[in-house]
Formats: structure tokens, C-alpha cells, sequence
């Protein structure tokens, strides 16, 4: 399985998702430069968390329109696995891959903390090594992670179960519209989230209930690629 | 011809405005009790060239469209100023 992390300037979570692909997947990952126009040969791809951009404008209005973004856009239609986190989140709805947006949190302040999450939809890609309803523990680190969707988009995505991780614990860091964490696509090949999984892939580093993203990426890619050989 | 654009972005009225609702209770605060609601947003100004008055305020509103709102949540106007 090939990994793709894209960087542009000013993302600061690249080098962390390489480690948590490298360590948690036992697999290889590459850091891409904005600026690759094809991502063809990879499985998976990562929007990492950071400041693209300065976040100039609105958070991730200007790394949009990166040279890259069409390819990742390629790619998600194509059905290969895209994992925003925190800023890539915040990209990949600006880019119209994921709905809704992500406004300043409601309290104004920037928040850094371990959050309790519960897992809405175990049955995706992105969240099948956790149990559906159970509580995870996974740092948070932003200013601006307040999601939202109007309530017609809103009653949509919960129809179709887009909605994959709500904050719990009745402590809702940033104001989300029904403590909405990490959403999927349609297709249920993109997600994003502001919780940073890959700062959460080993006890040592508080809590290693991030990398159950990561190893259920992987069986969701071993799956696919037995049912090909197959 | 060349033209001053200035554009306001705000939030939609149906989008709670975190800054304007501390702004408001800090006017309050300094005992401004008639203030009702108060909206921040954010004041854009693009200086271009275009054939008229007309393709100055298309130009303004694709730009506006595609990179300067985010419509999912922002909405914007502006004004249009002949500069030479």
C-alpha cells in the first residue's frame, strides 16, 4: 500500500502522519510537494494538519487551489482513500470534497487538548477497527474546527450516515453543529476530521486510539485488493 | 478602464457569528444598550482592469464566487469605483 502526505507551505503535521503510516500501517509513505500534479499511484492520501498558507483568507481557501488539489481531487473520484485531518479537513471542504465548512470556534479561543469522541459510524473505511458508539480519546489542536451544515444537509448526512466521530462526553470544544467531528463523502472514500489521529498512535504519546484510522484504512485496502485478486 | 472594487464579506444571517456576538457584549458592556446585534466580517479591496462597468462587476463576482466567500457560510457585496 502506497502513501502519498501532501505538504504545502505551511502545513506542521506532515512529518507526524508519515510516522503514524510508517509506524501503525507498516507501510511507506511519501511527502509530495503541493505542487504534484498526479497522485495516481497512490492508495492513500493525506491532507495533513497545519497553517497552509498562513490560512490567509478563510483556513484552507488558498491551499485549494494548490496544483495539487485537482489530483487529489482525481483521486477521490477514482475511489482512492483521502484522510484530511484539521487543516486538510478544513481544505477539503473549501475544495467541495467533503460538505459543509469550518468556522472560528465558537469561544473564540484556540483550543489544544485530548477531547473524548464518540464513534458515530464504525462501517466506513476510515473507522471499522472501532466499535460503533464507543468513546475514543484524541488530541484536538485548532482555532477554527466549528462545522457547519445547515440543518436540510445536516438531516441528509445523517441519513446517510456521513457523520463518523461527534465529540462526547457532553463537551463540545468549538461550537460544532451536533458535535460533529469527522465527516465522509458520499462515496465513503474521503474523510475529515479536526481530531489529529496521528498524534495518537502510541500510549506513550497519551492515548493510541488514533490508529485504528490508520489500521482500518489498511484492512479496508487489503479487502479491496483481495476481492480484485480474487 | 481600471476600478477600485471594495468588498465586504460577512457570515450569513443564518450562521452564528462568534466575534460579532463578543463584540456585542463587550459594547454592552461599555454601557452601549442600544445595540441590538453586531456582525464582523471582513473588508476586501481589489483594484483591476476591465472594458466596463459591467465586466468590472462580473470579474468582482467570479472572484467573489470561486476564492474570496465561502458561500457555504459568507455572503458578500460590493461597490464599484471608476478609478481612471
Amino acid at each position: 500500500m502506497r502513501t502519498a502526505v501532501v505538504q504545502f507551505p505551511g502545513s506542521n503535521c506532515d512529518e507526524d502522519a508519515v510516522k503514524a503510516v510508517v509506524s501503525v500501517m507498516g507501510a511507506s509513505a511519501e511527502l509530495v510537494w503541493h505542487t504534484t500534479a498526479d497522485l495516481s499511484a497512490y492508495d492513500l492520501i493525506v491532507i495533513p494538519g497545519g497553517f497552509s498558507y498562513g490560512d490567509y483568507l478563510r483556513s484552507g481557501a488558498i491551499a485549494r487551489f494548490s496544483p495539487v488539489m485537482a489530483a487529489v481531487s482525481a483521486a477521490a473520484a477514482r475511489g482512492q482513500y483521502v484522510l484530511g485531518i484539521c487543516n486538510g479537513f478544513q481544505i477539503l471542504t473549501e475544495a467541495g470534497l467533503l460538505p459543509g465548512a469550518l468556522r472560528r470556534n465558537e469561544s473564540l479561543q484556540y483550543r489544544c487538548e485530548l477531547v473524548d469522541l464518540k464513534v458515530e459510524n464504525a462501517n466506513t473505511a476510515f473507522s471499522r477497527d472501532y466499535v460503533a458508539g464507543e468513546t475514543v480519546r484524541i488530541p484536538i489542536a485548532h482555532g477554527d474546527g466549528n462545522y457547519y451544515v445547515d440543518e436540510a444537509q445536516l438531516a441528509g448526512m445523517e441519513a446517510r450516515r456521513q457523520i463518523v466521530f461527534r465529540y462526547a462526553s457532553e463537551y463540545n470544544p468549538n461550537g460544532s453543529v451536533a458535535d460533529i467531528a469527522g465527516v465522509v463523502n458520499e462515496s465513503g472514500n474521503v474523510l475529515g476530521m479536526m481530531p489529529h489521529p496521528e498524534r495518537a498512535v502510541h500510549a506513550l504519546l497519551g492515548s493510541a486510539d488514533g490508529a485504528r484510522v490508520f489500521s482500518s484504512i489498511l484492512t479496508s485496502w487489503r479487502d479491496a485488493h483481495e476481492h480484485v485478486n480474487a | 478602464m481600471k476600478y477600485k472594487a471594495s468588498i465586504y464579506v460577512t457570515l450569513k444571517g443564518s450562521v452564528l457569528d462568534p466575534q460579532g456576538s463578543a463584540v456585542s457584549k463587550a459594547l454592552h458592556a461599555l454601557q452601549y444598550e442600544a445595540v441590538d446585534d453586531v456582525r464582523v466580517g471582513k473588508y476586501i479591496e481589489v483594484r483591476l482592469r476591465a472594458a466596463s462597468d459591467a465586466d468590472a462587476g462580473q470579474q468582482v463576482e467570479r472572484m467573489c464566487e470561486q476564492l474570496l466567500t465561502n458561500p457555504v457560510i459568507e455572503t458578500y457585496s460590493y461597490t464599484l469605483e471608476a478609478t481612471a
